[in-house]
């Protein structure tokens, strides 16, 4: 147990496993990140990268281990010695604390960039109108789309659609921030878009965990790399060190073969 | 230039001196006139044979007795429909249940009401006091008498309404599993509940898919209403039934029934029109002009025409 001194990471994992069917994806993962801190998940497809992403907000169950976040066991509530799994709803309202963006950036088509911000706040914290309508501007600003606000998804391009979901995300005001590979469905000359509004994100604090092959992101923004490979953490340290200076050999193996490719932004 | 040449050789002649000879297309020529002919054919016998009764079909097209006939019609089309609909989305939402309980229960309704047909359902409830004389509810207390609760219209309204919701559940589930899984993860990962999810992000899209066919089931349910005719419901087709039952004028007011239902369907399809473009929005880009639309702007387009000719 940690002591009050101590920072309480904002993630904590504990030996997480996930089997899919007799396919085991995650094979004990240890993992703590600290508030603030700006982590990147690297390595090959298959390696359990994303799946990991998917524990922390409980949108995979884990089979094994255990995963707190900021303080608070994931999907159960403590209560004595024993562990209540949370009902459906309970599980909802821990995970409006952490945002999250995808690959395929899944704006709801249906509304306007606007009402994709708002439905969240509206629904889940059941807010003002105005007050949501305020901060989606705010946000919207500072991705550079206050003008969007009243387009549809289908009138943007991939960039401008994967940024209005980050603000969707942000909306929610979450103290962790996942990214699960959120350039890899777009078009190359529209990744640094994404990206830099990740970097502003970084700067201003928040604590981020991201999946992603963009090495120079990785090496630049993050505060620590992870590789992982067949379900396991194979090596992580200082952003820079790892992917600069390797020293496993399937670590130096994966980089050799994601820098050499001349697409690298 | 040499008088001889015919307008047409002059526009297929090519700036390469050759003379392009359109193909003919004696087949089209041939079924056009025969189909030409038989449709005058069937014209020229319907109006001179007498037996249409024309002059009456006039006469009753506008009889206050098929007008309360058209309303009861179009209002058990709405009440059936709407009934179907609600009922169709809570059996769609529970075949897709992770209880298997659930599931079974919404997928034995379904096979019932639509294994079993509409005519035989509908004289089930008009009988159901021979069944149950005194509907309790199993409520201590409630003592309801059969005879008096079940009246033509409300037997018309359970038969139909329950019978559409079957159909209108296999609809819905197939619309909500055309809907993306990326968005219901989406909205999961927000902290949105599931029942919200459904409420304001699924089924909002699944309307795309669910609208066309429903349309149809509309239209359907319109004709369908003709049968409670049995169970002495006074919509349209009863309606006209009870006056040739007494003037023996019977296809004329079958042809007035028949008018009727062809106009509301009609304007049904016009409505079916519009408002699937409506729940097109945020899928295309930009949705194609109505037909309206393309009538003001192609009047919009010769008004300016003209204008400019004026000016000059």
């Amino acid at each position: 147990m940690t002591t009050a001194h101590d920072v309480e990471p904002m993630v904590k994992a504990n030996a997480i496993c996930k089997n899919f069917g007799s396919n085991q994806v995650l094979k004990g993962i240890d993992l703590h990140v600290q508030p603030g801190e700006v982590v990147c998940l690297i390595g090959p497809s298959g390696s359990g990268k994303s799946t990991f992403l998917r524990c922390i907000n409980h949108l995979e169950t884990v089979d094994g281990g255990r995963m707190w976040v900021n303080g608070k066991i994931v999907g159960y509530d403590l209560k004595g010695s024993k562990l209540y799994e949370q009902s459906h709803n309970d599980v909802c309202r821990s995970r409006s604390e952490v945002g999250m963006v995808f690959q395929q950036f899944n704006l709801f088509p249906h509304m306007t960039v606007l009402e994709n911000l708002i439905e969240a706040p509206r629904l889940v914290r059941k807010e003002k109108k105005a007050e949501a309508v305020a901060r989606a501007m705010t946000l919207l600003e500072k991705v550079g789309l206050a003008e969007k606000a009243q387009a549809y998804p289908r009138q943007l391009s991939g960039g401008q659609q994967q940024r209005v979901a980050i603000a969707r995300a942000l909306c929610m005001e979450p103290q962790l921030m996942l990214f699960d590979e959120p350039t890899s469905a777009l078009d190359p000359e529209l990744v640094g878009e994404v990206l830099k509004v990740m970097k502003d994100l970084a700067n201003s604090g928040m604590t981020m965990v991201v999946v992603t092959h963009e090495m120079n992101f990785a090496r630049d923004v993050a505060d620590r790399v992870v590789f992982m490979a067949d379900g396991h953490v194979v090596e992580q340290g200082p952003a820079r060190e790892v992917i600069t200076n390797p020293q496993n050999e399937r670590t130096k193996a994966f980089l050799a073969s994601v820098l050499s490719e001349p697409a690298a932004a | 230039m040499t008088a001889v040449t015919t307008r047409t050789e002059q526009a297929a002649a090519t700036s390469d001196g050759y003379t392009v000879v359109k193909a003919k297309h004696p087949g089209r020529w041939l079924s056009a006139v025969v189909i030409i002919v038989i449709a005058g054919l069937l014209l020229r016998s319907v109006i001179t044979n007498p037996n249409f009764g024309w002059d009456i079909v006039g006469l009753y097209l506008r009889d206050v007795s098929i007008g309360r006939g058209i309303l009861v019609t179009l209002g058990l089309t709405a009440i059936s429909m709407a009934i179907g609909i609600v009922l169709g989305v809570i059996f769609a939402v529970m075949r897709l249940s992770a209880n298997p309980i659930v599931r079974s229960a919404a997928f034995a309704y379904v096979n019932f009401f639509r294994g079993t047909p509409v005519l035989v359902q509908l004289l089930f409830w008009f009988n159901l006091a021979a069944l149950y004389p005194v509907i309790t509810l199993g409520i201590p207390g409630v003592q309801l008498d059969a005879n008096q609760l079940i009246t033509p219209m409300t037997a018309a309204i359970l038969g139909l309404g329950l019978n559409q919701g079957a159909y209108m559940s296999e609809i819905v589930r197939a619309g909500i599993l055309s809907v993306d899984h990326g968005q219901t993860e989406a909205a999961e990962a927000l902290g949105i509940t599931r029942l919200q999810t459904m409420r304001r992000v699924v089924l909002p899209q699944a309307m795309r898919v669910i609208i066309p066919p429903t349309g149809n089931e509309t239209i359907g349910m319109l004709k369908t209403t003709a049968l409670v005719s049995v169970i002495s419901v006074p919509e349209l087709l009863y309606s006209a039934q009870i006056i040739y039952a007494r003037t023996f004028e019977t296809v004329p007011l079958l042809i007035v029934a028949s008018l009727w239902y062809l106009l509301i369907t009609s304007i049904l399809t016009v409505g079916q029109y519009y408002l699937e473009r409506r729940f097109a929005r945020g899928n295309q880009r930009n949705l194609p002009p109505t037909p309206l639309q393309q009538l003001k702007r192609f009047f919009a387009t010769h008004d300016a025409l003209s204008l400019k000719g004026g000016k000059k």
